[in-house]
């Protein structure tokens, strides 16, 4: 078969068996457009904004585990993608980037449209290629999906100049099912000898907790996650990036850890003799002071990637390999070990974990006359009875979804953790009702947050993706507001906008449902009202209680043990505000 | 502690730039960096001096071997090797110095490989510490240039990095 470039970028994406790309055309995309307009296997999705296109493919791909592809021309339409590559990047999200550039010859004399992709994006991508010879571009997006795709994933970009994609230049095109790469030769089954002392260790705990993240959901590994602990019977800790690894509704979940994480799971943290971390890279929103963190423990640490072993924090026993096939070994010799978990002590360890919880740090005013964005939450669980898709932007409003959602399988979950970028929520949701159509997909936002990205309404209208936009609207750039309040004396420099639009106007003109609610009463009705519209896209503003901060709180440089409780409920309503 | 870190990188264009950026973006210390080909025209072959603490040379080496191009790389500190570098320097010399510059340059094993009437040029390689103990015993208004290639090294023994 002889194909053009162009024709090959597109019949490599098909024999990968790519279902949507993301993009936007330009000049020197427009011989890959042509491609496109040629067949109908692979669905183009026209977004607003490039920034747009990669957080939807990146959702695309948190969503279902396959890689998201995003299609952009040179300049410009290269520079809007960065942040959504550098998003996946930080939070190891498979994606293929195709962008344009300008032709070879004209290569670095300031054409026009013209950046260093290679060189802008390279800090923000685990790998990217400028392609030279169209002979080898089939094989070079073989390389580009065989190293986004395994060990720890993330994106890569394929930076295409325009006369490589030339209609009239013809080569002979095969796809290559296999690529071997001799500089890259990613982990998979973990050492044994290490394994089994792992598990020695894990057996001799007196007062365990395993500390699961995004690897466990990247590396599908929440199964043998799951069977494990609920065989040990140990307490189970999820990272932001981990929820849904294991279920948040079982016993032994004690919920989320970190800076907003529960009380009961970061003072198990810092009273843990043995901790098994699994796919989690020990972020600082999660160690708090570095200095103090879980004094006693011994660490075992599973990751695919070195460099995310002793990073900041010094392990024992490092495990480098893939979560699944390393979680099923683990099992298997704690089958066939002769040890058992220490019953006794295991059972008081419970029985000062249940201590901690019984303070309940999640409980916020449930009788108050403005709505709170906790109840927000706990009514969108209800009604879509915790099985909904839950993408998010990026703020108070992240964090109480990550409380009050209670996620209990992977992949539910979607949101920026690692570079937290708002703008994230909506395209991304759109990203994930593409995948799954039949699915309850919402987007949990703020007013700030989902200004950034909220062209893409109208793509959701283009392509049908009837999506419930929750936003949560607190008139402040909440996250930043209770940080100024906490740390800056309530000097609330710039975190609200005096002229924030109607939504319920501003979704109407581009073509959706819009509802305004600002009665707790009226919360669940709404919630119901908006998702029995199966088939539209529904912007619900919510009017929420402003003065409203998220607890509990790891304060900078405080550690697990020195978490900043609510006070008392209510005591945060009446709160004078500047 | 200094280490001198070999790597056997893919020769493709950017791969320099992917350890320079890496270097930077990670602040890590650089004090060389070398690159040239092999006998085999696909790989190249990079030296890089570098110190930190035990934690950031094992993060240096991780993040390293991270790369996509990088085949393979030995941290020559770990185990007994040779080191050299290859310095050129040029001295303003006087009737007064030449003597016992000439002198200096024999007892450090360097050549003179370049001579005006006021001028020399020294050739000289050695490990980086003889080629500093070198230049400190010149008069620093003497030296006009001083060009150095940078470390590089090799294991001694049967050691070696190659595919
Ligand atoms: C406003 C805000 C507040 C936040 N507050 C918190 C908080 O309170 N608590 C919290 O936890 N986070 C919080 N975060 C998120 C935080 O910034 C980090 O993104 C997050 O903690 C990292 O999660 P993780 O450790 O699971 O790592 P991830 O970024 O998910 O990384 C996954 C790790 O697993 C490894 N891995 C990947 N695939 C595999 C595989 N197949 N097998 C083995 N290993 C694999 C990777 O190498 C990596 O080390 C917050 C973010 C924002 C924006
Ligand atoms: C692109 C980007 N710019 C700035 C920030 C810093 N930031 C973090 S949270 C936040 C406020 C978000 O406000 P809103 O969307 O209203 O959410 P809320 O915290 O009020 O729930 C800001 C500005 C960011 N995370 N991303
Ligand atoms: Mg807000």
């Amino acid at each position: 078969m002889e194909l053009s470039g162009g024709e090959i970028v597109i019949q490599s994406l098909k024999d990968e068996g790519v279902e949507y790309i993301f993009g936007y055309p330009g000049g020197a995309v427009l011989h890959l457009y042509d491609a496109i307009f040629q067949q109908d296997a692979v669905k183009h999705i026209l977004v607003r904004h490039e920034q747009g296109a990669t957080h939807a493919a990146d959702a695309y791909a948190r969503a279902t585990g396959k890689p998201g592809v995003v299609l952009v021309t040179s300049g410009p339409g290269a520079t809007n993608a960065i942040t959504g590559i550098a998003t996946a990047y930080m939070d190891s999200i498979p994606m293929v980037i195709i962008s344009g550039q300008v032709p070879s010859p004209v290569i670095g004399s300031d054409a026009f449209q013209e950046v260093d992709m290679i060189g802008i994006s390279r800090p923000c991508v685990k790998h990217n290629f400028l392609v030279k010879d169209v002979t080898k571009l089939a094989e070079t997006i073989k390389k580009a999906f065989y190293v986004a795709t395994t060990g720890r994933p993330g994106p890569v970009v394929v930076d295409v100049p325009k006369d490589i994609t030339d209609p009239t230049i013809k080569v002979p095109y095969k796809y290559p099912k296999k690529i071997v790469m001799r500089s890259y030769n990613p982990a998979v089954t973990g050492h044994k000898g290490q394994i089994k002392k792992a598990v020695e260790l894990l057996l001799s705990a007196q007062r365990p907790i395993i500390y699961s993240g995004g690897g466990v959901i990247l590396g599908e590994a929440s199964r043998e996650l799951t069977e494990m602990t609920r065989l040990l019977g140990y307490p189970i800790t999820n990272t932001l990036m981990g929820l849904g690894g294991f279920p948040a509704t079982d016993r032994q979940f004690v919920g989320m850890l970190g800076m907003h994480g529960t009380y009961e799971a970061n003072m198990a943290m810092h009273e843990s003799d043995v901790i098994l971390a699994v796919g989690a890279r020990f972020d600082d929103r999660v160690t708090g002071k570095l200095a103090q963190f879980c004094p006693h423990a011994r660490i075992i640490h599973i990751d695919v990637d070195p460099a995310s072993i002793s990073k900041t924090v010094k392990v024992a026993i490092p495990i480098v390999g893939q979560v699944k096939p390393v979680l099923e070994q683990m099992l298997e010799f704690i089958r066939e070990s002769k040890k058992q978990p220490a019953k006794k002590a295991l059972a008081a360890w419970w029985e000062q974990i249940e201590q901690w919880r019984s303070i309940k740090c999640l409980d916020y005013d449930r009788d108050s006359a403005l709505i709170k964005p906790q109840f927000v939450v706990e009514q969108l669980y209800a009604v879509t009875q915790g099985d909904a898709f839950i993408t998010s932007d990026v703020g108070q409003h992240q964090m109480y979804a990550a409380q009050y959602y209670h996620f209990d399988k992977p992949r539910r979950w979607i949101n920026s953790g690692g570079l937290g970028t708002m703008g994230f929520g909506l395209p991304a949701a759109i990203g994930v009702k593409l995948a799954y159509p039949e699915a309850n997909v919402a987007c949990i936002t703020g007013e700030a947050s989902i200004q950034m990205c909220i062209q893409e309404l109208s793509t959701a209208l283009q392509y049908n993706t009837p999506v419930k936009i929750i936003n949560l609207n607190n008139r402040y750039m909440g996250m930043v507001r209770q940080w100024q309040e906490f740390s800056y004396e309530s000097r609330y420099s710039h975190s609200y906008m005096d002229t924030l639009p109607d939504f319920v106007k501003l979704a109407e003109a581009y073509g959706h449902v819009g509802m305004l609610v600002d009665k707790p009463e009226d919360v669940k009705p709404a919630l119901e009202e908006a998702f029995a519209l199966k088939d539209r896209t529904v912007f619900m503003d919510f009017i929420t209680d402003r003065t409203e901060n998220v607890y509990p709180m790891i304060e900078a440089g405080k550690a697990h043990h020195e978490m900043k409780l609510r006070v008392a409920p209510g005591t945060t309503t009446d709160r004078e505000l500047a | 502690m200094r280490h001198i870190i070999s790597i056997l990188i893919e020769n493709e264009s950017g791969a320099l730039s992917r350890v320079a950026g890496l270097f930077s973006a990670r602040g890590y210390n650089i004090e060389s960096l070398t690159v040239a080909p092999t006998e085999d025209a696909s790989l190249s072959r990079m030296t890089l001096v570098t110190w930190g603490n035990d934690n950031i040379i094992e993060q240096i080496t991780k993040q390293l071997n991270k790369l996509i191009d990088v085949v393979k790389l030995i941290d020559l500190a770990e185990s007994a090797h040779i080191e050299r570098e290859l310095m050129l320097l040029k001295i303003r010399t006087t009737d007064l110095t030449r003597a016992e510059v000439k002198r200096v340059v024999e007892i450090f094993r360097g050549k003179i490989i370049d001579v005006t009437p006021t001028t020399y040029v020294v050739e000289m390689t050695g490990p980086s510490d003889k080629l500093d103990a070198f230049v400190k015993t010149l008069d620093e208004d003497s030296i006009i240039e001083v060009v150095r290639s940078g470390a590089t090294g090799i294991c001694r023994g049967e050691k070696g990095l190659h595919l």
